[in-house]
């Protein structure tokens, strides 16, 4: 089959951007997305081009590193699934894709596809953990945790980091994202101690990073390839409620 | 290379430094030996930590907890991704939660005659010892295991194992543990005892004085190269299954970190032992970049067969029962379809070569749920795998509740790397490695679910204290990075990343790294020969020699640029893929998932030679990479006595 791409290249941090055509011609439905990309770029290398930047590691749908927006869908038209996922039977002979990167103000383009995300990573630097330093844990037995407590906390555990709620809302919150790593630690008898802060303190750590603010489009949901819901953004919002009338835990939390 | 840059070990047998005394009791009072850096101290000494997977992140944060000053480096944007994330099936841990014969003595026991004793006993009985721990300090973190109904932790058999010791997080138990160690990891960084450097790749160890005493990195968007000074480095960099191109790893995995160091004087253990998983998808075309691995817990559920005859093109659905072989059970009736990852993968290809291997390409055996679909439901083997089973689906376009999934083997983990003496130190001192980019404790194979375990013990428990140990017998030398070794590596770096830029020739890397997984994939893979391995020992230093004149990598070295990152990576590949076919053409014996053709029962089972190969094998560069010295650890048996391997 053959695709049109047209895709954003975008040298660096500071230059400008602008969108290229390119020709996908042969290549087979069984491919991944990447791998065509792959194919893209080695014909582009044959003719002295610069290849095309994007991330990837896994290409299993589980390191978050992948991701770009295809005809104004984050991952792609299929749900639930990352890029590196995507296949080409999922499009037709002769479709025109066009390709760019994450927009939003808190993850600036580096090159082409590729964006910074660690304001992420400060997101969670703020409390986005469970304070249990190395050897002081008993034994794992001693808590008993219902099953269906452990599989919800599981189902918010299972964020990738990928960005791409950002990346899908029109306001570009990371309120997903923030939900997820909250509940995934709020609904464990583990996080309870640190729930309040933690709770408040990620969303100022979101609001730091010039992250807008939710105001319930879900379009995050659509987008999310590992289908965090958005239920646990309401939980995040009574949590934040909620901590608004706990004291402050003294500074025992590093760092915060 | 000038003595002052690299070191040159002793002559003579390998110091392991095993403490004396009995194995049960052994790492607690070599702990109590250790010396101690004083709390107020510690803050004194600097810590390089390369790699933020289960091992370099579970070190990084708790070298920082105890209050050294780390600097932690990773070529990803964020510690999260590094490859310990895609880990699935889960991992070990004697805790004998179920009641059924479960102990350290056996975990101990299993890995050791697992690895078809080619592993050092000291080692893999602290292991076991500290597996236990490791699932203690997870669940605290917050690790989502799986429970049972009444609130206490599930657990599943897993790969050669009788026992039921595996703890999982549905299909993503890597996920979920490297999830724990980077909140650990995240939490220190902001506390200010570990400075994270993202998108920071090193491409140089720094030896002052015979000591390991820095780094040089590249910054992976600007291209900055930089050196950085510390009082130890800690290389918990991964496994090089990428040499074969295809494989489970992640793109980016790669030896660059362990390859440079062994450059610069550590010696390379094993690097021959390379597993190849039973369990992966097959593949699909020329244009495959990566191939996906199926947890092999699927097998505890799954029956593998090929039809009966060869040439058979019926759907698998139309082949009668008694037409089919289920080539496991058959041969191994008392493992059958768990038996350990090195067997499953030659039984596989070996009715594959007998021309039975299904889907196209013929290479490709069914494993098959119906049985357990029917008996258990399939809502159960969805609960259970239901993750996989979507992943097989977006790959395939095919739906395993339906039909038998097609798997073969491919190339999935190493148990070779730099050789570690009992503290994990490497024959340089100061240069710790931890998790899969070191050589201890798996010997010629391991056993599923056990590198997870491997990466958390080495990061949370041993290293931590045998740094303090080394740390608290050397003054710190600061930040201090003016030694002419730092001026020399730095340049040296340099002179290699122009050179790169300058040739210009006509091939992209990836095309280089194709023809060496090639080679590597069929003359150094799942079986090996005295003639194939000496064919490969000519073909890839050729492939070298063009990579060096024909590769082509565009653009500058002052920016974000992929094709440069990945045109150092696959360089040392090239050079590491020779030593490892040295090694293999030096074992003339069959041991774990290296099988030389030559030393093979009467019923094809894998022979061992003690009297001749009881050693691991280390190897030091010379300069010349066709001539690397080896250098001989003698393993000793004395807790499990040397037995041919039964899984019959
Ligand atoms: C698909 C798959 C499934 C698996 N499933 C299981 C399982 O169920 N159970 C089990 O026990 N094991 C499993 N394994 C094996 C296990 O996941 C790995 O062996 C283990 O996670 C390795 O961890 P690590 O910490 O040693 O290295 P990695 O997780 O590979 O981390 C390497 C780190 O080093 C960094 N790095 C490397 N080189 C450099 C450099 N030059 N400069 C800077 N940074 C560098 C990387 O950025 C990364 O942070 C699986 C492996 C695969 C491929
Ligand atoms: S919530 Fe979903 S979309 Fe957002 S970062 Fe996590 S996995 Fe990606
Ligand atoms: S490459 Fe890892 S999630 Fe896509």
């Amino acid at each position: 089959m053959n695709l049109i791409l047209k895709v954003w290249r975008q040298k660096g941090a500071g230059s400008p951007g602008r969108f290229v055509s390119y020709q996908a011609t042969n290549v087979s439905p069984d491919m991944s997305f990447l791998e065509m990309l792959d194919v893209v770029n080695e014909g582009l290398i044959a003719r002295g081009e610069a290849p095309i930047a994007f991330e990837h590691d896994c290409r299993e749908g589980i390191c978050g590193s992948c991701g770009f927006v295809i005809n104004g869908v984050p991952h792609g038209p299929r749900r639930g699934t990352t890029v590196c996922q995507l296949h080409l039977r999922t499009f037709e002979d002769g479709d025109v894709l066009t390709l760019e990167p994450w927009r939003a103000r808190a993850f600036p383009v580096l090159k082409d596809l590729v964006v910074d995300r660690a304001a992420l990573d400060r997101i969670i630097q703020a409390g986005g953990f469970i304070s249990a330093p190395t050897g002081s844990a008993p034994d794992a037995n001693a808590l008993l945790i219902p099953k269906d407590d452990a599989e919800r906390a599981f189902d918010a555990a299972a964020c990738i980091g990928c960005g791409a709620c950002v990346a899908a809302c029109p306001n570009a919150s990371a309120m997903l994202f923030t939900a997820a790593k909250v509940s995934h630690l709020g609904l464990l008898p583990q996080g309870q101690p640190e729930r309040w802060d933690r709770a408040r303190d990620m969303v100022r750590a979101m609001d730091r990073e010039l992250f807008g603010s939710c105001t319930n489009m879900r379009e995050c949901e659509a987008a999310c390839p590992k289908e965090i819901s958005i239920a646990f953004i309401a939980r995040l919002n009574r949590d934040l409620v909620k901590a608004s009338f706990q004291p402050r835990r003294a500074a025992a939390a590093a760092g915060v | 290379m000038s003595t002052e840059t690299a070191v040159r070990p002793r002559e003579g047998a390998l110091d392991a430094r095993i403490p004396s005394g009995p194995i049960e009791r052994m790492w607690e009072r070599h702990r109590f030996e250790m010396k101690l850096v004083n709390p107020a101290n510690r803050r004194k000494y600097t810590i390089l930590v390369v790699g933020t997977g289960l091992a370099g992140g579970a070190g990084a944060a708790s070298l920082g907890e105890l209050g050294y000053d780390v600097k932690c480096f990773s070529y990803h944007d964020s510690p999260r991704r590094a490859h310990s994330i895609a880990a699935q099936g889960g991992i070990n841990a004697a805790k004998n939660y179920r009641n059924d014969g479960d102990s350290v003595h056996r975990l101990f026991y299993d890995t050791v005659k697992g690895g078809d004793f080619r592993a050092r006993e000291a080692n893999v009985y602290r292991l076991a010892e500290l597996s236990v721990n490791i699932i203690d300090q997870c669940v605290a973190q917050g690790v989502p295991f799986a429970r049972e109904y009444g609130g206490l932790l599930d657990t599943r058999s897993f790969g050669g194992a009788q026992v039921s010791r595996t703890f999982y997080a549905r299909g993503q138990t890597g996920q979920q543990l490297l999830l724990g160690a980077y909140h650990a990891l995240e939490r220190q960084i902001a506390a200010g005892t570990v400075r994270m450097f993202p998108r920071t790749e090193m491409l140089d160890l720094v030896v002052v004085d015979g000591r390991a005493r820095g780094i040089v990195t590249r910054n992976l968007l600007t291209g900055a190269i930089e050196a950085h000074a510390g009082d130890a480095v800690v290389l918990a960099t991964g496994g090089y299954a990428n040499v074969f191109y295809l494989s489970t790893n992640a793109k980016a995995s790669n030896a660059t970190a362990i390859w440079r160091a062994h450059k610069r004087g550590a010696l390379f253990a094993n690097p021959c032992y390379t597993q190849i998983h039973p369990t992966c998808i097959p593949v699909s075309g020329e244009h495959q970049s990566k191939l996906t691995l199926m947890s092999e817990s699927l097998r505890n559920d799954g029956r593998v067969w090929v039809p009966r005859r060869a040439g058979d093109t019926r759907p698998p659905g139309q082949i009668p029962e008694a037409e089919r072989d289920y080539y496991l059970e058959r041969k191994y009736p008392t493992f059958g379809n768990l038996a350990p990852r090195d067997i499953a993968s030659r039984a596989a290809k070996e009715v594959c070569d007998q021309g039975r291997g299904v889907g196209p390409g013929g290479r490709g055996v069914y494993l098959d749920f119906a049985d357990e679909i029917r008996r258990q439901g399939e809502d159960k083997i969805r609960e259970r795998y239901g993750n996989l089973f979507d992943m097989y689906e977006r790959i395939t376009g095919e739906n395993a509740y339906r039909v038998p999934m097609r798997i073969y083997p491919a190339a999935h983990y190493v148990m070779g790397g730099l050789w570690v003496d009992y503290d994990l130190m490497s024959t340089i001192p100061g240069l710790f490695v931890g998790g899969e980019a070191n050589f201890s404790d798996h010997g010629a194979n391991r056993l599923g679910a056990s590198a997870l375990m491997q990466g958390l013990a080495d990061g949370y428990f041993i290293l931590p204290n045998t740094l303090g140990d080394y740390l608290a017998r050397v003054t710190p030398g600061g930040d201090d990075t003016r030694a002419a070794a730092f001026d020399a590596a730095r340049r040296q770096v340099q002179d290699g990343i122009k050179r790169l830029l300058s040739i210009n020739g006509s091939r992209s890397v990836d095309s280089f790294h194709r023809d060496l997984g090639r080679v590597m994939w069929e003359l150094c893979g799942m079986a090996r020969n005295d003639a194939g391995l000496r064919k490969a020992l000519v073909e890839i230093p050729a492939l070298r020699e063009d990579f060096w004149k024909n590769v082509r990598v565009l653009e500058s070295g002052e920016e974000l640029n992929q094709s440069l990152e990945k045109a150092g990576r696959v360089a040392d590949f090239l050079e590491l893929g020779e030593l490892l076919a040295l090694d293999a053409l030096q074992r003339t014996e069959s041991c774990g998932a290296h099988f030389r053709e030559e030393s093979q029962t009467d019923d094809g089972e894998a022979r061992r030679d003690d009297e001749r190969f009881a050693y691991a094998a280390a190897w030091e560069h010379t300069g010349n990479l066709s001539q690397p010295r080896l250098h001989r650890e003698p393993l000793v048996f004395e807790h499990v006595h040397l037995a041919t391997r039964s899984y019959k």
